[in-house]
């Protein structure tokens, strides 16, 4: 806890953004040592994966378009601290009646909570409880959340994709020629990594996993590819009408099952529907909720991707030099 | 009212404290979106350390183990971070717009520039 304080002020203190993205990721990176220590390996796992992995990425690649750099010149500084003073001092006072830390009979812990533990496994069948909760009991909203990812990434292409009008032409992420190492690492490792994305996604039932992490893994993959290999030999290989089409297919094949639980006669996404015994049709349906989540986020997360690096200008020299993190605006304001 | 019991809270409410200090007072937009960002995390670690229950253990069901800890934070935090990461997104797709439009991103230059153009 104490170096996530610590992150946070430096975070706060620091004038080069470059420094703070890096910070910003290791804060997520504690923060998710922390859900260990607090039991939450799933979240763990997708807070590891999405805030020190992509959010980190994404902010990089912003930072390489826009400048490194913030002005030095704050307004309002004393009036952000009282705001924030007398916020914080109203929150501690609402914290005074909350259950204390870990009790076994704090409000959380009493209603629904148990059912889910124990009957999990006899309405379900699948170990892993949070998988249970999040793909069928909880099943409407993960729906949701998969519309809101593919919204995302719909929201990010109207806004990236259309090409600045500039006298030269727009050079994407070059190839990192002079980068041996990485580039030899790295062909030996992204099978691995596409591996264990799978692995992740269909081994989501029996220990910490499922759609969303297997996506964004099977994403950075990709990423890494397209970073070190360069973008237009990436985007051979995965073509972009292909991720588009590939995050709207995942979003349909969610709500295909829940229109096939429809068409059996019971409710909307009630998996029961799908096979003869109720816990085998809550299998099918977990695994092809699941599923579906991953090619959504992996479609997205690449589309992202793309989308921001395809915006980036070709360096001044022709050498094909590390391209990020380099700031591409002299004039921006120097460290003071 | 212990010290003990309450002071992850306490904590947690510090580590929001931050990230809120950061989104008013700093002008420029992509270090707003990281005090976003870190506010987000904070109020995760929030409900998880209230989801934790003294002795249990992940809720992954297993024949040797009694005591878990409560599943439903975590799974309403999994759909948070990624809503959260959704909206980073196209957050920063915002600021690379803004930037083109106006060539800054920082706050005031902004403000100038559209009093300028009324």
């Amino acid at each position: 806890m104490g170096f996530l304080v610590l992150t946070a002020i430096s975070i706060a203190l620091s004038r080069d953004l470059f420094a703070s993205v890096m910070l910003t990721g290791i804060y997520s990176l504690l923060s998710a040592v922390f859900f260990v220590l607090m039991d939450a390996v799933d979240v763990a796992f997708t807070e590891a994966s999405v805030g020190a992995g992509i959010s980190t990425i994404l902010m990089v690649s912003t930072l390489k378009l826009t400048g490194r750099y913030e002005d030095p010149s704050r307004h309002n500084i004393f009036l952000g601290l009282v705001v924030v003073f007398v916020t914080g001092v109203l929150l501690i006072f609402g914290t005074t009646d909350m259950p204390n830390f870990a009790a076994l009979d704090s409000p959380v812990q009493t209603h629904v909570g148990p059912h889910y533990i124990g009957q999990s496994f006899a309405e379900i069948g699948v170990p892993n409880i949070v998988t249970s909760v999040l793909a069928s009991y909880r099943g409407y909203d993960t729906f949701g959340e998969t519309v809101v990812i593919f919204t995302a990434g719909v929201g990010v292409l109207s806004l990236l994709a259309f090409r600045p009008p500039k006298g030269a032409p727009a050079q994407t992420v070059s190839a990192m020629d002079q980068h041996k190492i990485l580039r030899v690492v790295s062909k030996v490792l992204i099978p691995p990594i596409l591996i264990f994305a799978l692995y992740v996604q269909f081994h989501g039932d029996f220990g910490p996993g499922g759609g969303f992490q297997a996506g964004v893994i099977f994403a950075a993959a990709i990423i890494l590819y397209a970073m070190l290999f360069g973008l237009d030999t990436a985007r051979r290989v995965i073509s972009q009408p292909l991720v588009q089409i590939l995050s709207a297919v995942g979003v349909l094949l969610y709500g295909s099952v829940g229109v096939v639980s429809m068409l059996n006669g019971k409710s909307f996404l009630d998996y029961s529907a799908l096979a003869q015994d109720s816990v085998h049709g809550q299998h099918y349906g977990i695994l092809l909720v699941e599923l579906g989540v991953g090619i959504t986020v992996t479609a997205v997360m690449i589309i992202i991707f793309f989308t921001f690096a395809s915006r980036v200008e070709k360096p001044a020299n022709d050498h094909s030099t590390q391209t990020i993190p380099e700031s591409i605006d002299p004039s921006r304001s120097e460290e003071s | 009212m212990s010290f003990i019991g309450h002071y992850n809270y306490w904590i947690v409410i510090f580590l929001m404290m931050i990230g809120f200090y950061i989104v008013i007072s700093h002008g420029n937009l992509i270090k707003k979106l990281m005090g976003l960002s870190i506010f987000q995390t904070s109020v995760f670690i929030l409900y998880i350390s209230m989801g934790k229950v003294k002795g249990g253990t992940a809720p992954i069901l297993d024949d040797s183990i009694t005591l878990y800890s409560n599943p439903l934070p975590h799974v309403l935090i999994l759909t948070a971070i990624v809503v959260g990461i959704a909206t980073t997104a196209v957050g920063l797709a915002l600021v690379v717009r803004i930037r083109e439009a106006y060539g800054t991103i920082e706050e005031g230059e902004i403000q100038t520039k559209d009093n300028q153009e009324c």
